[in-house]
């Protein structure tokens, strides 16, 4: 047992198991929600370790926000729904499908790197097959690019949403404002979740935003929600919620999940520029993975040496991708001249 | 046939294309009820309801940005900029978006959106509502550019530009609306993307443009021949990105003498490029250093009449600068 769970009398035991049933998930759901959340940690901390390394040019890391991430994939309908991560969502694209190969094969900038061919910044997810939509680094453009997705849905007749996320600096964009009034004026089902991790690359909270940030939904009409976001069935359930509202035709569903970024911005930040190494530490506490794992320890239905059989698993399969994609060729220099434009033959069919 | 209005064709193309795909639809600020400050999008709304002719909220960046995100899903939208010139709080859904969705996502996804926005001035809209925004846009890869002259081009260019795969800009010539009218077919044909047209055979110089500016040089064209004898070979670009380079150096070749005419100020202008296209190309077929003649270098058109007189290009302007380079 982990020492940090309290013992429990049975009343409040019955409660924690009751926590994820009734939402209607099963045991095996929520360790496969932690396996991802696991997965992503641990392909975090390589992808680091490979930029120190030298094999690697750079990464931007989600360490501290898997746990929101995963749970609200869990919560989307992973075969209908159009997503609009942000580069932080590491623990998103791997619960909707996208492997840690084929993340590798990004970070590596090689030429099968399904997200951009090995063009972007690694975290610039993209897979039509995933229904990952392509992103960019100017922040938070995505926020119309989801709401025009969920425009279609409406037009079309067709039930699925959009979700999209971005970082609580980016809601100061024009961009997030002008995506949530439209949504809120045509009551679109799209999902806009912030994942507050409380710095800016090194502005805090305080010096970005005055108010509440899911206080901000009220002026464009539709519900705000804020949530912990290292709880994991929190995160959950307010976001299948606000899939059900949209799918009933009641429009958006800001949600601003709570957490921290544990890791600095990225690896050419030094974050104790800016911050304490005791702030990061408290925060550490918190951590979402961690309360996870207790919460499945403390329901019996995991324990530390099913634990340390998934770091294995997880990290061989993390390792096979890193040897893929170390070894996979890069793109043809001169294919960086192809698509611009659709080809003469695409082009014709379109006419 | 149907003698039409610019703006008459502009209309006639979307409603031709929305009838034949379900996909196409418009948005933007007042184009719904009102039929745009324009009248360009008038009636559409009758015939193709509210959601297809879509008011939007005012704001630039979501028409562009959720024009883009529909045009991901499959949708063909028209997104209407109501002047170009607010068209630029939408520049960075234009510019790092849609024209490098294709590109970034290594030809996974595509955008397939037509923004058109109405350029120029002559109609006392100072500086707000005259700008010709075009060399905002010019030079990035992955846009296409439209900016027609006449109404037979009008139609047939926006319907191209809708069954485009690739996100198009399509500057329409607000002086242009009404002043420009003729036969317009009343059926089914395009205008291809990225093809320049010549308007009138000459031998003497060759003038080289885009737009309304176009109605002043075939003007001064014909006074010249009929004036001097001098004859003027005139090139429409019709097609501003990608540029038709084997019609611009063929039309230079015919005179040896070329006179380049936009209402674009001149630096950084359409213009350059098409210059140095030429001197990269084709310098020893020259007979004259290639003249430009543009708008000035200040920010943007003045309202005073004598001020917007002073910056418009006119016949008279044009015509004197085509006999200055037939003289060289």
């Amino acid at each position: 047992m982990n020492k940090e769970v309290p013992a429990m009398n049975d009343k409040e035991n019955t409660k924690l198991k009751n926590q994820h049933e009734q939402l209607g998930l099963s045991d095996g759901q929520v360790i496969d929600m932690y396996r991802y959340m696991l997965l992503a940690r641990k392909f975090d901390e390589r992808n680091l370790l490979l930029q120190r390394a030298g094999k690697i040019n750079f990464h931007v890391s989600g360490v501290g926000q898997e746990t929101a991430q995963v749970a609200a994939a869990f919560a989307l309908d992973r075969e209908k729904d159009y997503f609009l991560p942000y580069y932080r969502d590491y623990g998103f694209v791997l619960a909707v499908g996208m492997t840690p190969r084929e993340l590798m094969l990004s970070a590596f900038a090689k030429a099968e790197d399904p997200n951009s061919g090995g063009r972007q910044m690694p975290g610039h997810f993209g897979s039509k097959r995933l229904r990952i939509v392509t992103g960019s680094s100017p922040v938070t453009t995505q926020v119309p690019h989801a709401v025009g997705f969920a425009l279609a849905a409406k037009m079309k007749k067709q039930d699925f949403v959009s979700f999209v996320t971005f970082g609580e600096g980016s809601s100061n964009q024009g961009d997030f404002h002008e995506g949530c009034n439209f949504a809120g004026v045509h009551k679109l089902p799209v999902i806009i979740m912030c994942e507050n991790n409380q710095y800016a690359i090194s502005v805090p909270i305080h010096k970005q935003i005055s108010g509440k940030i899911s206080d901000r939904a009220l002026g464009y009409g539709f519900p705000g929600i804020q949530v912990d976001g290292n709880d994991a069935l929190e995160v959950y359930r307010v976001v299948k919620e606000a899939r059900e509202r949209a799918i009933r035709g009641e429009g958006p569903t800001l949600i601003e999940a709570m957490m921290y970024r544990l890791s600095p911005h990225s690896t050419s930040d030094n974050d104790l520029a800016y911050r304490t190494q005791e702030e990061v530490d408290e925060n550490w506490k918190k951590d979402g993975v961690a309360r996870m794992k207790s919460y499945l320890i403390s329901l019996g239905i995991w324990d530390e040496a099913k634990d340390a059989d998934l770091v294995v698993q997880l990290n061989m399969e993390i390792k096979e991708a890193t040897d893929y994609a170390d070894h996979a060729p890069f793109p043809k220099p001169e294919d960086t001249l192809l698509h611009v434009y659709a080809s003469a033959e695409e082009e014709k069919s379109w006419q | 046939m149907a003698v039409m209005e610019y703006i008459d064709a502009i209309r006639l193309a979307m409603k031709e294309e929305m009838e034949r795909d379900e996909n196409v639809f418009i948005l933007g600020e007042d184009v719904g009820v009102k039929g745009g400050v324009f009248t360009t999008t008038k009636g559409l709304i009758d015939q193709f309801g509210e959601e297809r002719v879509m008011d939007t909220p005012l704001a630039e960046s979501a028409i562009a940005g959720v024009a883009i995100g529909a045009a991901m899903y499959g949708m063909k939208p028209i997104a209407e900029m109501q002047y170009s010139d607010f068209m630029l709080p939408a520049t960075n859904q234009i510019i790092s978006e849609a024209a490098k969705i294709r590109y970034r996502s290594n030809n996974d996804w595509n955008c397939p959106i037509v923004v058109r926005a109405p350029i120029g001035g002559g109609i006392f809209g100072g500086l707000y509502h005259s700008q010709c925004p075009e060399s905002i846009f010019f030079g990035t890869p992955g846009l296409k550019i439209v900016a027609p002259y006449s109404a037979y081009d009008a139609k047939g260019l926006l319907k191209a530009a809708i069954r485009d795969p690739d996100p198009v800009l399509f500057f329409e010539n607000k002086k242009c609306y009404k002043l420009i009218k003729e036969d317009v077919p009343l059926d089914d044909y395009i205008v291809p993307l990225g093809v320049a047209n010549v308007l009138r055979e000459g031998d003497d110089i060759t003038v080289i443009g885009y737009s309304m500016p176009l109605h002043f040089c075939m003007q001064a064209a014909e006074e010249l021949e009929k004036e001097m004898g001098i004859t003027a070979h005139v090139l429409d670009l019709r097609t501003l990105q990608p540029l038709d380079r084997d019609a611009i150096l063929a039309s230079v070749r015919k005179t040896g003498k070329v006179l380049i005419v936009h209402e674009d100020n001149k630096t950084g202008g359409i213009g350059a490029e098409v210059s140095a296209i030429i001197s990269e190309e084709c310098l020893y077929d020259l007979d004259a250093p290639i003249m430009r003649l543009c708008s000035p270098d200040v920010p943007a058109m003045p309202i005073s009449p004598p001020m917007e007189k002073f910056y418009m290009l006119t016949k008279d302007k044009v015509k004197e600068a085509m006999i200055h380079l037939a003289n060289y």
